[in-house]
């Protein structure tokens, strides 16, 4: 899985069927733009949270770009998803400093608690692991981020009580 | 003068919970009706001193470190209301002796010179250290393009994003290409794994580059300007549209600027969408155009035909940043730091095992080894000092033995490593030099565009061959295939992404082959970090019997009663590690 990282953004708005009206004001405000295509790309996705295909094929139809450009872009960036993610992410940095600073422990802890793999989703689509290539926050290694909350130098034990904990806000 | 109350607001700060701290000062403002100005700011650069809050009164500046919430109550309690500062939280002064004074006494701050002391969000606050007086300088005193040009010549200053290539030239080139259209780029792609320097200064002084930027349209006659800036850097973004909008506001953007005939220049951001190789000028012109960003041919150069085929000057933001600077106080003044080859100072991010991570900003000529020792106090735990990696996945490990080498472009590069855009990862002897060489190929690998064959497959094929070895499968030969490897993805890549990628493990190679054949021959990790190279044992003296190992071992190789000292069977156990990170009482040994 190639490494991913953050994005700033608006909570992911959960929905298999995704409402295409939500996508006339992008496009209407792109319209005849230079190099408007990944703009375009990211607006969908602080939409949807992802890029779902309906929404490609709208866009497609309406600006004229093909298909083919689309996907080739989406895929080459780390940004953009295909699928739909959770309400929480956790992105665990693996940047050099955290890195040598067992980061590696933090992804394992965090996938044996949520069984989840990274890149992925836990059923209740509450919280998607990603690793992240680095949050800028080497002072902290290690370090990983839940939602826009960043959390440093952490242990595995320590990552996996706080992620517990957020579960159990949510619940209360 | 009344007294002020300043927090810092950067990254850092608020994931150490700098929010926290303002929102609690802020509330005893209002509850105990106090007389003080409340102010925000961005990183100081102190990041192991988070959240910092600095206290200027009639007396003087005292900035205190690690002010939590209850640290924040006391020295409001005592410092404001009682007029006595706690010196003991003070972590810099100019009053008396403070802990950290000497890692700011040792810097100094050109590029930095406002991080930390404006507010950002405040176009004021920057005017009122001389923001917007180098451009206002060139308006009054009719100074010519060609003079700017010249002067940023002179000062010696060289692109910070790692290439290195003289400033001035670059403009040079860019100016002489004639064209109604012509653009201005601000690279601020910073994806280096272990560098901030960039996000630092759009964080804390996003004017400084605007203004550079804005120069720099000015010498070369650019009617457009394009921040690329990476879109994992929200704030940095966010104070940046601030700036433009200020800006804006006083007419310093638009058309006839600063009372300029026909001096047109407007700036807008563009969001990066995650792709490492969009630090290469041409991927990063590209991605602009809403292509995938793959780097093209050079020549034609950008200075030639670049964005939109129009020519196109690319800098740093932290070349920019120089930039005012050097226009308002001269060439001879930025040159007189340095070294012969490498003029001015240069902005470090140091993180990893060293005691103070935070950013420094120190001038050219320092030895790596003051930057460690003198600012970076040294390394963290008592450790050994290793190795230091320089230029993310670009650069190469410099060994403990180089550690006198200075820091400027040509010595940097002489050891095999790179200055790049200044992130300096200190390492200790707990660190893998073979998993290091690893995790940056792994890096490479992922971020290659795939265009060059030798690139897209060769840092593949020299990713498996580190694998099977930090495995204990290394092979004999494995060491010259990974270094003909190397060099045939230097010789044969496009850009720079390709051309440096091997650098770290051949540094590594170079100077901790020993660590390679430790692996390869004796099947040993001498860090004890490639776990299956470790054996690992129940230390029968730490262990209580608490059956949290046995219970957690995902193969069962654990076995023993309860308040019996456990054993690991070595036949079973798959050196997950797990009962060593589950362990309370630190009974796993690793061998």
């Amino acid at each position: 899985m190639r490494i991913t990282r953050i994005q700033s953004g608006k909570k992911p708005n959960l929905v298999d069927e995704p409402d295409l009206s939500l996508l006339d004001p992008l496009i209407a405000s792109q319209k005849g733009k230079k190099g408007s295509l990944i703009p375009l790309l990211q607006g969908t996705q602080e939409i949807y949270g992802y890029i779902p295909r309906a929404a490609f094929e709208k866009v497609s139809y309406e600006t004229g770009i093909p298909l083919s450009n689309m996907f080739g872009v989406v895929t080459f960036y780390a940004q953009f998803r295909l699928h739909p993610v959770g309400k929480m992410i956790i992105k665990v940095c693996h940047g050099t400093a955290c890195h040598v600073q067992q980061a590696r422990e933090i992804s394992e802890s965090l996938e044996e608690a949520l069984k989840i793999k990274d890149g992925e989703t836990t059923e209740d689509r509450f919280f998607t692991l990603e690793s992240v290539a680095c949050l800028g926050c080497c002072s902290l290694a290690p370090v990983m981020m839940v939602g826009d909350q960043t959390y440093g130098k952490l242990t595995g034990n320590e990552a996996v009580k706080i992620v517990k904990n957020i579960k159990l806000a949510e619940n209360n | 003068m009344g007294t002020t109350v300043t927090v810092g607001l950067g990254s850092c700060g608020i994931a150490a919970g700098a929010k926290n701290t303002y929102e609690k000062i802020s509330a005893l403002k209002t509850a105990g009706k106090l007389n003080f100005i409340l102010r925000k700011t961005s990183c100081v650069g102190m990041c192991y001193r988070e959240p910092l809050v600095e206290i200027t009164d009639d007396t003087g500046t005292y900035l205190y470190g690690e002010v939590d919430t209850d640290r924040a109550a006391e020295v409001i309690e005592k410092h404001i209301n009682r007029h006595e500062p706690i010196k003991d939280y003070v972590v810099y002064t100019n009053l008396f002796d403070a802990p950290e004074n000497d890692f700011i006494g040792a810097q100094v701050k050109i590029v930095l010179r406002n991080c930390g002391h404006i507010d950002p969000e405040s176009i004021e606050e920057y005017e009122n250290r001389h923001g917007y007086k180098a451009i206002k300088k060139i308006v009054a005193e009719k100074i010519s393009q060609e003079e700017v040009i010249d002067t940023v010549l002179k000062s010696g200053l060289r692109g910070r994003g790692g290439g290195g290539f003289p400033t001035g030239k670059k403009w040079k080139f860019a100016r002489s290409n004639k064209s109604d259209d012509k653009y201005v780029i601000c690279n601020a792609d910073e994806g280096d794994p272990g560098a901030f320097m960039d996000r630092s200064v759009l964080e804390g002084d996003p004017h400084s580059v605007l203004e550079g930027m804005i120069i720099a349209a000015y010498a070369i006659g650019a009617t457009h300007g394009v921040i690329y800036c990476r879109a994992e850097y929200p704030l940095a973004i966010k104070r940046l549209n601030i700036a433009l909008e200020q800006a804006h506001e006083r007419g310093y953007l638009g058309k006839n600027i600063f009372g300029i005939e026909g001096f047109d220049h407007d700036i807008y951001i563009k969001e990066g969408a995650g792709a490492f190789v969009c630090g290469e000028e041409t991927a990063l012109i590209a991605s602009i155009e809403g292509e995938r960003g793959m780097p093209r041919k050079r020549p034609p150069f950008p200075a030639v035909s670049g964005l939109w085929k129009k020519p196109t000057n690319i800098n740093n933001v932290e070349t920019f940043a120089n930039i005012p600077w050097i226009i308002l106080k001269g060439a001879e003044a930025y040159a007189r730091y340095g070294t012969e080859k490498s003029k001015g100072t240069k902005v470090f991010a140091l993180a990893g095992k060293v005691r103070h991570s935070g950013l420094v900003e120190v001038p050219m000529g320092m030895t790596i080894r003051d930057v460690i020792f003198k600012l970076g106090g040294g390394i963290k735990n008592n450790k050994k000092f290793k190795a230091v990696q320089m230029g993310g996945p670009s650069g190469g490990c410099i060994p403990e033995f180089l550690s006198d080498t200075i820091v400027d472009y040509d010595s940097v590069t002489a050891t095999g490593a790179i200055m790049g855009s200044g992130g300096m990862v200190v390492m200790d002897e707990t660190t893998c030099m073979v998993d290091v060489a690893k995790f940056f190929l792994d890096f490479t690998r992922k971020e290659s565009c795939g265009k060059c064959t030798f690139c897209r497959m060769g840092t593949k094929r020299m990713l498996e061959i580190l694998d099977r070895i930090t495995k204990g499968l290394g092979r004999e030969g494995d060491i010259e295939k990974l270094e003909e490897l190397a060099y045939q993805i230097k010789d044969n890549s496009l850009c720079g992404l390709g051309q440096t990628a091997p650098n770290p493990v051949l540094t590594t190679i170079r100077y901790f082959r020993d660590e390679y054949e430790a692996h390869i021959n004796q099947k040993k990790c001498p860090a004890k970090v490639c776990r299956p190279l470790l054996t690992y044992q129940v230390d029968p003296e730490k262990c209580t019997g608490c059956m949290v190992c046995l219970k957690n071992c995902p193969v069962k190789a654990i076995t023993g009663e309860r308040k019996q000292p456990h054993r690991i069977n070595q036949e079973i156990c798959t050196k997950c590690g797990m009962c060593l990170s589950k362990c309370k009482f630190e009974a796993v040994m690793i061998s």
